[in-house]
């Protein structure tokens, strides 16, 4: 396994938000990760790189990473793009893209392959980030991440708040580099898009995981997606 | 017209000098989330390092020996001291920094006792330049105002085209996010926090013989530091530069002022009725001069909330 979450808890300050999480992702697998809102599903990325206080066991190509400081778990080659995009509004474009370049091995991904991926980065190259739309920001923080060539990408939530183009647009990217031979964990809300892109799928609620499958056996499952998706 | 070329001259020194103390101060909140309260202790101590430095060595130096001490001193601090308070939270950290003020302020006394210590301009600089408005200037002066535009520019160019400074520019609005690209944080706060102290020992060497070093002087002048990154916008750096030359200027220009308050406002055409409250129309300008930041602070946060140039509110 790529990675192997065992027993995962998370908390914020007192109030414990995940409950003993099990998650696995196999190298080159898109896995999804779904749930309502507040089930504990960005807690659940933060947790594994180290932005909230934690406890379990987190193995990364073998390595325990349960205690590591977020800059040693991205070394290590985990990519993230949180939910808020956290561009960095007043540095441009490409100066944004250059900050997700690592120190150490690396080099798969570049300037020229954003640009190509999604070509209005390379327009609005010198534009402060900030001054970006919704859309281009969410290309951009993916396109950031990317920049550490990361073996495995957490996203969160790429296509929430945009306009059908764009979500296809992110959709698109999404797929392209996954053929590129990067591992994907998924953060969706949109359970199209997860059932059509996803090898594997999971389902939180209440911070536990409380279905595990694949697209074809939650598709057929109707009394998981009402209990623990439809709104 | 002299006049105001002196008020204008003096101004820029003063403001520059301001912006060496709250360009590290603002930083380190933007960055840490933290108002250092020691910060103008940092610059206390390097005025009076630089007394002693210079008494051995020259004040040659001092110029260089004393910000990278001072610089020194402050990554220690954070690094052992900070880092270790900063997960018990902001309070704890801010508490941290309050007791080390306290201790610089105890500390300083001890060793070089409670009065003004003669710390002197060097002989090489100590020479009226030129005259204007019937005042000799002061070579020194415009040594200390190369300097500061020295450091500016040094500091312009280390945060718009290094790759760190990209990383402290982006650590301002997304520290976490840093972290999770990779980029060791904890390290770069470090750096920022020696950096900061470093340039507020530089103001130390600098000033400390052209005004007085004395154990009181981090007091008077933290306050207008601490009115100044507020007023330019915690975590602004162009915010913190406005406000230094505003203040450098306003107060340069309100303590060479002699003419009576009622005066000036009527000078400005703003008219008062001094037969009221006739006293307070008589203080002249000179004597309101300490209050002028504070009451600039006022207006500016009652006008703007973040501050001139803040992002968020203070
Ligand atoms: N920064 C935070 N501080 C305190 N509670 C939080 C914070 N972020 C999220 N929570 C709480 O944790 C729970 C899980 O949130 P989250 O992981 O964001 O869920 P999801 O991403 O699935 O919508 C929610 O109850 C939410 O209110
Ligand atoms: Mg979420």
């Amino acid at each position: 396994m790529m990675l192997s979450v065992q027993g995962l808890q998370a908390w914020y300050g007192k109030s414990q938000v995940l409950r003993g999480v099990n998650l696995q992702v196999a190298r080159g697998e898109i896995v999804a990760l779904l749930g309502r809102n507040g089930a504990g599903r960005s807690t659940m990325l933060k947790a594994i790189m180290g932005g909230v206080a934690r406890d379990g066991r987190i193995q990364f190509d073998g390595t325990e990473i349960g205690r590591l400081a977020p800059h040693q778990v991205a070394r290590l080659g985990l990519g993230y793009v949180p939910e808020d995009r956290s561009i960095f509004p007043d540095l441009t474009t490409a100066q944004n893209l250059i900050l997700g370049e690592k120190p150490g091995p690396g080099g798969k991904f570049g300037l020229d392959d954003a640009y190509a991926l999604f070509p209005r980065l390379r327009e609005r190259a010198d534009a402060p980030a900030g001054a970006l739309s919704g859309g281009e920001q969410q290309m951009l923080a993916m396109c950031r991440t990317l920049m550490g060539s990361p073996a495995l990408l957490m996203v969160d939530e790429p296509t929430e708040g945009l306009a059908p183009m764009m979500v296809q647009k992110v959709r698109e990217l999404l797929v392209a580099v996954a053929a590129r031979g990067v591992t994907i964990l998924l953060v969706e809300q949109k359970l199209d898009i997860a059932l059509a892109i996803s090898q594997r799928l999971y389902v939180m609620g209440h911070g536990e995981i409380v279905f595990e499958g694949t697209p074809a056996s939650l598709a057929g499952n109707a009394q998981v997606r009402r209990e623990w998706l439809e709104v | 017209m002299e006049q105001l070329g002196l008020i204008l001259l003096n101004g820029l020194v003063y403001g520059l000098l301001l912006f060496m103390l709250s360009v590290g101060l603002t930083l380190i909140f933007g960055m840490m989330g933290v108002l250092n309260l020691a910060h103008a202790s940092f610059y206390m101590l390097g005025a009076f390092l630089a007394f002693t430095i210079s008494i051995r060595l020259g004040f040659w130096a001092a110029l260089i020996i004393v910000p990278v001490l001072v610089g020194l001193i402050g990554a220690v601090v954070e690094r052992y001291g900070l880092r270790t308070v900063h997960k018990h939270g902001h309070l704890a950290e801010l508490l941290f920094t309050f007791g080390l003020a306290f201790i610089i302020g105890e500390v300083v006394p001890l060793i070089w006792g409670r009065t003004p210590v003669p710390y002197r301009v060097p002989a090489a600089l100590d020479f009226p330049l030129f005259s204007i408005a019937g005042n000799a200037y002061p070579a020194y002066r415009l040594f200390m105002m190369a300097v500061a535009i020295a450091m500016f520019l040094v500091l312009y160019l280390a945060l718009a085209r290094t790759r760190l400074g990209l990383v402290v520019r982006a650590a301002l609005t997304h520290p976490d996010m840093v972290g999770m690209l990779g980029h060791d944080v904890p390290k770069v706060f470090t750096l920022v926090f020696g950096a900061g102290c470093a340039l507020a020992g530089l103001a130390g060497v600098i000033a400390g013989n052209a005004f007085t070093t004395e154990p009181g002087m981090a007091r008077s002048l933290g306050a207008i530091v601490f009115a100044i990154v507020v007023m330019g916008g915690l975590g602004s750096i162009w915010g913190a530069l406005v406000a230094s030359l505003l203040i450098g200027f306003v107060q340069t220009a309100s303590i060479s002022l002699d003419m009576p308050l009622g005066t000036a406002l009527m000078h400005l055409g703003i008219p008062v009725n001094t037969a009221m409250l006739t006293d307070l129309w008589q203080i002249t300008i000179a004597r309101v001069a300490p209050v002028v930041p504070y009451v600039l602070l006022i207006l500016v946060l009652a006008l703007r909330p973040r501050g001139l140039m803040g992002t968020r509110s203070a």
